[in-house]
Order: C-alpha cells, then structure tokens, then sequence
C-alpha cells in the first residue's frame, strides 16, 4: 500500500494569491494512497525542506507530491531532499501550480480547482512510479569551440589556461572573425588589429590549442561528456604542414580578378590566397571556384613557383572523427543583405557602402591603404551621412525586430574618425534613438557631437537617389519639423546584424534550442545566459545575441569557466529516465530507431523460445542507455508498444490522463 | 483639443494601431509631397494616437497626400500612415455627404497619359 505525502506551496503570494492552498491541501489530503498533506509558505526554503524529510521519516511515506512552482525550477532540490531522508529521488513528483496554475489565472476558485486536477494528476503518477538508479557516464577531458573569432579565441585560450584541450574549428582559412575587418575598437579608439593578433597568436602556439581552420562540422553525435564529431576538413590544396607562408604564390598567380571577401568585395584577390598578412594559419589557400588549374588542367603557376613544394592539386576533404566532453557554440553574426532596402541605393552606387565596408575603407590593410575614397571615382568625400537603424529593430519583415545593439556606438567612432582625419568634411548622422549604455559609451557618442561637431539629426533618411556624381538624400528632420535634402557623397549604412547561416543547421545538429530570430537559445536568460539548454552546449558570443567586443569576451571568459567546470568532474550523472525496449514485445520494425535523434537505438539479433519449445532467432531493440536522452519520441513511434520510459511510463501517463479526466 | 474617441473610430476604419509608431520619421523622410503639406505623414501617425484630430481635420494637408503609399512601403514598424490620412479623408468626406469625384465622371476626365496609379489614387483620395 502506497503512503503518499503532500505538500502544497504558497510561494508567498505567488501561488497562495490565486490560489486556495488550504482548500488543495484538504482535498488532496482525501485521495486514494495520500497519508499526509500539508501546506507552507515557501516548500523551498530550509525550513520548508526539513517539513518534507521529517514527513519522509516519520510517516514512513512511499511517494511524495509537491505542487509549487515548475519542476525546471526545484524539481532538483526537491528531490535531493527526498533523497537524504532516504527516500529514493524518483519517487518525488512537482504538480506545477505556479507557471501551469496561478500565473495564468486571475479567478481564485477556477484556479483553485485546476491547482487541485494538477495535484490529483501528481498523485495518480507517482502511485506508479519506481525507484530508479542513476547510472555514471565519463567525461572526455577535451573541449570543442566551433568558431574562431574573438569568442572563440577567447573561449579557447581560457579553457587551455587551465589545462585541457580544446581544439577549435573555424571555416574560413584563418581564425579572427569579424574583428580582423574592423579598424579601431570603441569606446577607446585602439587598433582592432594590434589588440587581436596577439591572441591569434596565442591560439596557434599554445600546446593545448588544435586549430582546424578551413573546416567545419559535419555531424555531432553522443551527449554531454561524450560527443563525438565529424569534422570536415576542406581541401585547401595546399599541405599546411609544409607551406611556410612566404606569400610568393598569391603574387604570381594569373588570376586576378577575384572579390576579395576579406574587404568585403571591395578589391581582388588572386585564385590563390592568404586572406591578410597576420592570418593564423598563415597558409595559403586555392580557391577552386577560380583557380585555372583546377578548373581546366592547365597553369600551374603556384606548383612551379612555391620552393616549398607546398602546393597539392590532388588533395581532397578530409573527415576527421574526434571526441570531446563539451561544444562551445561561437559561430557569430554577419550584417544582413540590404536587398529589402532598396531606398537606400545600396545595389544602384557604389558609394553607398554598409558599416563593415566603411570599416575596411578606413583601414590601414584595407583596399585604400586607410585613405578615405569614394569607391566609385576615388575622390575624397565631402559630405557622408550615416543612417542608422537600417534593418533593425524592423517588424514590416523587411528586417529583424531586435536592436543590433552595436550599431550606435560604431557610427559614432565612425563619424568621429572621419571629423578627426578629414576636418573638411560634414557628418551627418541619422538616429531614431541613441543607445549608447556602456562603460565610457554615452561619454564616447557625447564627443562625436560635442567635441567633433558631428551633425546627429533625430529623423530617418527616406530615400537616397544617385545624381550626378552625388547621392540626394532625402530625409525627415522630427526636431526641427523638417524635411532636409543633402546633396553627399557617401552615405554610411548601419545593416542589422544576425547570427551567421551555419548556425541553423549547426543548432539541428546539436540539438540545442534557437529563437525565432536564429540565436542560439540560453539556459536561463539571466541565470545561466552561457549555456544551452542542452546538456553540454556552451554559448559564446552573438550566436547568442547581438553584442560588442567587451561583452563577447567576458561573455566568452564566463562560457569558458562553466565548460571548465564541466572537464574537471570525472564523472557525470546520468539521467536513469531512459527508454528501453521489451524484447517479447517488440517486432524489429526499426520504427523508434528511425525516429530517435540521438542514435541510442541499435538492433540485435537475439533467440528466444517459442510456445512449441522450439527457438527462433529475431531481430529486437536494444537502447544505450548512455546515449539516450529519455526525450520519448520512440515510445509514441512504436507499433507494438515495446517501448517505454523509465519514470514516465505508458501507464503513469495514461494515469495522469485517466486523473485530469476524473 | 483632444478627441479620443474619433481617434479610436479612426483606428477601427483604418486599421491601423498609432502606438506601433517607434517615432523615427522615415514616412516623414520618404515623403514626396512633404514641403506641400501642413501637417506630415508622422504627425498623422501622432495626432490620432493623442486624439488631436480637428487640426487635422481642418487641414489642407488631407488632400496634399499623394497615396503613393512610400511612407506605408517604408515604415520599419507596419503602421501604415496612409492609411490612416485615408481614414481621416473619409472622416471629413463621409458627414458632408459629398464626393469630390463619382465614378461615372471618370470615363471624360480620363487622360490616356496618366498613368494608372493617379487615376486609382484620385479615387482613393475623392471617391467615398
């Protein structure tokens, strides 16, 4: 005979506003099997704790209710505290009276009477349930980063400092990211460059620091402390291991008209390339969308001129197989396309550039040597205006609702670096709204206006037609209740960023939870804003959001510290609600093994005796528990009904049901 | 003077909800027939979210709107502020009982050269 205890939270008001908890109590207190009921202010708290394990111990209780807030929040302490006054932790259930129950409702008895279904619902489950044992699984001492920016890097280099290893993988022929592209840094002004390639360096010297750049990941499988992932190592063409990087090749080759990604289309590039001086690797790579070799067996320039006899046109992709304990997610943004904004002339002049490629139009190592030219005629500009907010915070679906968040404070060092360098010129900046919160940040945009004497106009640029050599821009002036006309020379687009294409299929993959907007979903917003809800999975960066450079490291340090964290236990512990299959039952029909994503199910080849004494060889299920996450899907998949989940099985749920229907 | 209530009956014909308006003015910026008007496209959007609607109605600036409809193309946020100056059209057109244009004027007044959006945005400003 079950003895049944249960215990009805307040938390504070939270629940005991909307909800009779005194009523739940008495009416739970009269169910089949509950020997105990009771209520308190707040079930969570030491004392209310110690009113759980004195019940457990003095009622000898057998299964025990807790209607309070969602098992996401204190199923965990609830069932620690069942455990230590020896009750096995799987024979605690949580009736979620708050989020399910009394947060969304505003009628007290209405609410009082779902709390009571809710309750009733716990206690027909765990009339069923069965104590269960936690089983161990090690850990792989070995971290993987998937992105080789300035999250990654930093990621990367804080989990080596404390002496594992970790390899990251990077598509692009070198790691640094975006921050290789960007000039100076705000709100200090210091070169991006002479701050960032230290750290890239680093990376590559550092003895616990495996770089795979040029590669990317092909397929995860296995779970927290035991993934393994495929890696896709892209044919570059070029043996790493021998090319020194003397550049010789990437002069020599005949093809020249390349866009030249790395400024952004900007100039070209030779079919072979490093993509700048300070590249980590600092390899060559061919590009086989325009090297004449590859494409018609003739040339071969690079092969006869490289002394190191790096170059390898027969080289294919390679996949390499690797284990890690923990993923870190730090596939970071890029700016939109600017197709849905043809009001800007974005596609129609050459002079109307986006943020990035004003970036690299004012960089030492950029197309212009850090000379400030008109792409168009290379003339000096005279008048540029900046606008602001194009693509964010944008609900019409021509862009992304979200602020970008980083797009203020960069036009203003942009404006404010164009005054400084070229005093002649006129700035003028377009700005719903000026969001600049930040150490140092409202003081930095102050002195673009203050000190600099950049023209921030609060209004929004209507449209920008090219004429005559010059861009018209037409645009609304609110203060002043104006419309302005400006005859410029450039104008400066501030494009949304969102999270990088890769990330999508990489978050399928991982099976870690992304919003609507790409971004990688967090634990908890605020509590644990590193890690994904998946077990395992850690955030570093934009994948996570919009974000400037300070906060993507502390962001970055932080995701490093709790996959640290991770490494340094020997062993985790699993989760013993797992499914597994009854080998009478089950047919071998392949059903829940086509539905499970996460490849626990394999099928084995067993005997089994028949009614007539004689044996016959099938073909059943057999699940790992290791690997199984217990989401359920091959129990609903299963013909037959042979599959089933610990702690949630056909029965408790046709229980629960049975009780909501009472 | 605030009229609150003929703000709302003006969200209700419109459709349109003033307080998705984020203020950035790109329907003011966009618009061709701006230095025409009085009052312009973001100040409708403003004017019938405050209520301060017989300005408006006394405003020349009704019938200054082209309908080109790039303030609505444009808005980041989908508030259509067209759409609203239309609402405001009707509200002064519909208690006076009297259209500026009928349909069956249309045929002699049509001139071939014009082009087909005038002729559909002369109705959506005169025809009831």
């Amino acid at each position: 005979m079950q003895r049944i205890g249960v215990f009805v939270c307040w938390c504070g008001s939270n629940i005991a506003a909307t909800v009779d908890v005194n009523a739940v109590t008495e009416t739970l207190a009269k169910e089949p099997g509950v020997v105990y009921a009771t209520n308190y202010q707040y079930m969570c708290s030491e004392s209310g704790q110690n009113l759980i394990k004195d019940a457990i111990r003095d009622q000898k209780l057998t299964g025990v209710v807790i209607c309070s807030c969602s098992p996401r929040m204190h199923e965990a302490t609830f069932r620690k505290a069942a455990a230590s006054a020896g009750l096995n932790p799987y024979l605690v259930e949580i009736a979620n009276i708050r989020e399910q129950c009394s947060w969304i409702h505003k009628n007290k008895e209405e609410a009082t009477e779902k709390a009571i279904i809710l309750g009733r619902t716990a206690i027909a489950k765990v009339q069923l349930n069965a104590p269960l044992i936690a089983g161990e699984s090690p850990v792989v001492k070995r971290a993987l980063v998937i992105g080789g920016g300035i999250a990654g890097i930093q990621t990367a280099l804080d989990i080596a400092e404390a002496g594992f290893e970790v390899d990251i993988v990077e598509k692009k022929p070198t790691v640094g990211g975006k921050m290789t592209q960007i000039d100076k840094t705000f709100p200090t002004l210091d070169c991006s460059a002479c701050i960032l390639t230290p750290k890239m360096v680093e990376v590559a010297q550092n003895d616990n620091i495996k770089i795979y750049s040029y590669s990317e990941v092909e397929a995860v499988k296995g779970f927290v402390g035991n993934f393994t992932v495929s890696i896709r190592k892209k044919a570059r063409y070029v043996k790493e291991d021998i090319c020194t990087g003397c550049g010789l090749c990437t002069e020599k080759c005949p093809q020249k008209n390349v866009p030249n990604e790395f400024n952004l289309g900007l100039d070209t590039r030779r079919a072979i390339y490093i993509p700048f001086a300070q590249a980590v690797p600092k390899v060559a790579t061919i590009d086989p969308n325009y090297c004449t070799k590859l494409n018609t067996g003739k040339c071969g320039v690079c092969e006869k001129i490289c002394t190191a006899g790096a170059i390898d046109y027969t080289q294919k992709d390679e996949i390499v197989e690797q284990q890690y304990g923990a993923i870190v997610v730090a596939t970071g943004y890029n700016p939109i396309k600017l197709d849905n904004f043809e009001e800007y002339a974005y596609s129609q002049s050459p002079d109307v550039v986006t943020s990035l490629e004003f970036e690299r139009l004012m960089n030492a190592a950029g197309p212009t040597g850090g000379v400030l030219l008109r792409p168009s005629d290379k003339t000096h500009p005279h008048t540029i205006v900046f606008v602001q907010c194009v693509g964010s915070r944008d609900v019409s679906g021509c862009g992304k609702p979200y602020c970008s968040k980083i797009c203020c404070m960069y036009t203003a060092k942009h404006a404010m670096l164009c005054r400084e360098k070229y005093p002649d010129t006129e700035v003028y900046v377009f700005y719903i709204d000026v969001r600049t919160p930040g150490k140092n940040f409202d003081e930095f945009y102050r002195r673009a206006v203050e000190e600099y004497n950049v023209h921030y106009i609060k209004g929004m640029v209507g449209k920008v037609a090219p004429s005559g050599g010059k861009l018209k821009v037409q645009a609304s002036d609110l203060l002043n209740n104006e419309q302005l006309h400006i005859d410029a020379d450039m104008v400066v687009l501030a494009a949304a960023i969102e999270p990088d294409k890769s990330a999508r299929p990489l978050a399928t993959m991982l099976t870690a939870s992304m919003d609507t907007n790409d971004f990688f979903t967090e634990a908890h917003p605020k509590l644990r804003p590193v890690e994904s809800p998946t077990a395992g999975i850690y955030l570093s960066g934009c994948c996570q959001g919009p974000k400037d450079i300070p906060e993507t490291v502390s962001q970055a340090s932080a995701c490093a510290a709790k996959v640290i964290g991770l490494l340094a236990k020997d062993k985790l512990t699993c989760n013993p609600c797992v499914a597994h299959s009854d080998e009478l039952m089950c047919n071998g029909c392949s059903s829940c093994a086509n539905v499970c994503p996460y490849g626990a199910i394999t099928y084995v080849e067993k005997e089994f005796r028949q009614p007539d004494r004689t044996m016959l060889v099938r073909r059943v299920a057999s699940v790992n528990p290791a690997v199984c996450q217990g989401c359920g899907a091959c129990t609903v998949a299963c013909p037959s009904g042979a599959m089933d989940l610990f702690g949630f099985s056909n029965k408790q749920i046709m229980a629960e049901v049975d009780a909501i229907c009472k | 003077m605030e009229n609150l209530e003929i703000a709302r009956e003006l969200e209700r014909i419109s459709g349109v909800n003033p307080r998705k308006c984020m203020k950035c003015g790109k329907c003011s910026g966009t618009c061709p027939a701006y230095d025409k008007m009085e009052y312009h496209p973001h100040q409708f959007v403003s004017m019938v979210e405050t209520g301060r609607i017989e300005k408006l109605l006394e405003s020349e600036s009704l019938f200054t709107c082209l309908s080109c409809f790039a303030c609505v193309e444009r808005c980041p946020r989908g508030v259509e502020p067209a759409n609203i100056i239309e609402a405001v059209r009707l509200m002064k057109i519909r208690p006076q009982n009297e259209n500026h244009l009928h349909a069956e004027q249309i045929p002699e007044l049509l001139d071939e050269n014009l082009p087909q959006q005038a002729i559909v945005s002369a109705f959506r400003k005169y025809k009831k």
